[in-house]
């Protein structure tokens, strides 16, 4: 396995009165797609959350490239290459689909001055974000929408890619061209840690595996392993992959 | 702009023409409807300068200011001490003389409510983010207390505020008189309008203060520092109040401490009419109470007071988030 990027240890998070986490432990390895699996309520969003400093750990630490990010702000966080693709997406419904990439592309002022051999890259991986370029994001579909949040989240380059469950009420088709595009984005080596209940599409682009229930990570290990196990499989997910 | 409802912008013209008739059948000509119609605008443009950074502090922070009108105050005090120090130019027969000496009380008075903005932001509103009883309450002890510095430092007592020489009378247009200052009023409310539209499309902080109205969390997720973004806001939105305080100062006439408190609850009417976090709404709000204020003042007095709620009732009933929501709030 590679050198881990993000690792977690014993993160407890409270919210309001209600004690989510209790005591996270998790590694991300650097390269590498990570999956974060579990029933709803097993506290992957909450996790993700806490990552970003959304809502605050109250016990443990996060440590990111060897650096204790524990108590860093959200955008100290997106400062370092971390790049969030929340559940609803954050797509600003108001804003053209330029205008969202823009947002994202935190050196230029115009759009003019984005990267175009970058933007060009991504086009490829999402024709949507090209075809409805100045389009009010709004009006998008919910796969489209779903392309450009993730566009975004890598129009400039990234070192960890943290993704909440990007299939969500998807159709088929549409789920297939994502896994296509998060293929072709594994491709260049880029870091990536993925909610998702979709598990054709956990087969499809994990590496290593953490599985969540009731607030902790009672599984970790390799994608294939899990793959090749259908009483781990039951055991922790309820179900066969 | 991509995909705008135009609706709302319709409501203007239509309120116009609905009073027109109704002028005509009080016993008074087309030139009094014109004239109402003016002095309308006029109102309404100054009410949008003054509400267009409270909405915009609404939109980004959820921060309920209930203390915004003391910067109006301060405004327009501001006002009367830099044109008595200027008046040989306000009491000039030059015209050039007249403006210098109105946009030299308007720059001061800009800045200072800007002063006090960011110690207002840092010492009264920061305390309360997130909390909102917490931030009317706050914010209107805030205002009271600025009320009463007021008076200190310019006295309790009204003090006259009259426009230069060269701005007071009126052209006449046929029978109908636009007087000079109200139409500088449109002037100066058109130019905040285009600032503000030029600022908050064309450039990247107003694409990040846009983005904020809708979702702040996901600014600061992609790297964006909200809070600052939001002094900045709040602290423009203090200059465009006492901008909007010598303006109104200058309608008035004169000044009293308490004027603020006054016009706080036409801000706020503009401002739910228009939809909280939306300046386009604060427009056509502001100009729907200006016009509507006008013509009930003319044609039912009694009234007068009343036609802004039911105006707000009534939007509210077509669109209950007002005339322009701003998505995902």
């Amino acid at each position: 396995m590679s050198r881990p990027l993000l690792q977690l240890q014993g993160v407890h998070t409270h919210i309001g009165a209600y004690h989510i986490l209790h005591g996270v432990d998790l590694v991300v390895p650097e390269g590498q797609v990570t999956l974060l699996l579990g029933r709803n309520g097993a506290g992957k969003t909450t996790t993700l959350r806490t990552l970003m400093g959304l809502w605050p750990a109250s016990q443990g630490q996060l440590l990111f490239d060897g650096e204790d990010i524990t108590q860093a702000d959200t955008p100290s966080l997106a400062q370092r290459g971390i790049a969030y693709v929340p559940e609803t997406m954050g797509i600003f419904s108001d804003l053209t689909v330029e205008e969202n990439m823009l947002l994202a592309a935190r050196q230029a002022q115009r759009a003019a001055q984005m990267d175009k051999q970058r933007l060009a890259w991504i086009f490829e991986l999402f024709p949507a974000v090209e075809k409805f370029w100045r389009h009010p994001a709004g009006k998008l579909s919910g796969g489209q929408k779903q392309m450009l949040a993730v566009a975004r989240a890598i129009v400039e380059p990234r070192r960890l890619l943290v993704v909440d469950e990007p299939s969500k009420g998807l159709a088929p088709a549409i789920i297939d061209n994502m896994i296509e595009a998060f293929l072709k984005l594994k491709a260049t080596g880029v870091t990536v840690l993925l909610v998702e209940q979709n598990l054709h599409m956990a087969q499809s682009l994990g590496d290593q595996v953490a599985v969540m229930d009731d607030g902790r990570v009672v599984h970790s290990g390799r994608m294939a392993d899990l793959s090749a196990d259908e009483g781990l499989q039951r055991r922790l997910l309820g179900l066969a992959l | 702009m991509n995909g705008l409802d135009t609706r709302p912008l319709w409501l203007v013209p239509v309120l116009a023409l609905l009073a027109w008739p109704l002028v005509l059948a009080s016993g008074s000509s087309s030139a009094t409807w014109v004239t109402l119609t003016v002095a309308g605008l006029a109102m309404g443009m100054i009410i949008f300068v003054i509400a267009s950074g409270l909405t915009l502090v609404f939109g980004l922070m959820d921060v309920l200011n209930f203390g915004h009108g003391v910067f109006i105050a301060l405004g327009a005090f501001v006002a009367t001490s830099v044109m008595a120090g200027l008046a040989d130019w306000t009491g000039s027969a030059s015209l050039s003389h007249n403006l210098w000496a109105v946009f030299c009380a308007m720059a001061v008075a800009m800045a200072v409510a800007a002063a006090v903005g960011l110690a207002f932001e840092r010492f009264i509103v920061r305390p309360v983010y997130g909390q909102h009883l917490k931030q009317i309450l706050i914010t209107m002890g805030g205002m009271i207390m600025g009320e009463e510095l007021i008076k200190v430092i310019w006295g309790p007592q009204q003090i006259p505020l009259p426009l230069p020489e060269g701005l007071r009378g009126a052209w006449l247009w046929g029978d109908a008189a636009v007087e000079k200052y109200r139409v500088l009023a449109v002037g100066v409310g058109l130019v905040i309008f285009g600032l503000l539209g030029y600022v908050l499309n064309r450039t990247k902080i107003g694409l990040l203060i846009r983005a904020g109205v809708q979702d702040r969390e996901m600014v600061e997720s992609l790297g964006y520092r909200i809070r600052r973004l939001f002094v900045g806001v709040f602290v423009a939105g203090s200059a465009l109040a006492g901008l909007g305080g010598v303006l109104w100062g200058l309608y008035q006439q004169n000044v009293v401490p308490q004027m603020g408190a006054q016009v706080n609850v036409l801000i706020f009417i503009v401002i739910i009419i228009g939809g909280l976090g939306s300046t386009l709404g604060a427009l056509i709000g502001a100009l729907l109470v200006g016009l509507m204020a006008n013509y009930t003042g003319f044609l039912a007095p009694k009234m007068a007071l009343f036609s802004n709620i039911a105006l707000m009732a009534a939007i509210l009933l077509w669109r209950p988030q007002g005339v322009y929501p701003v998505a995902n709030r």
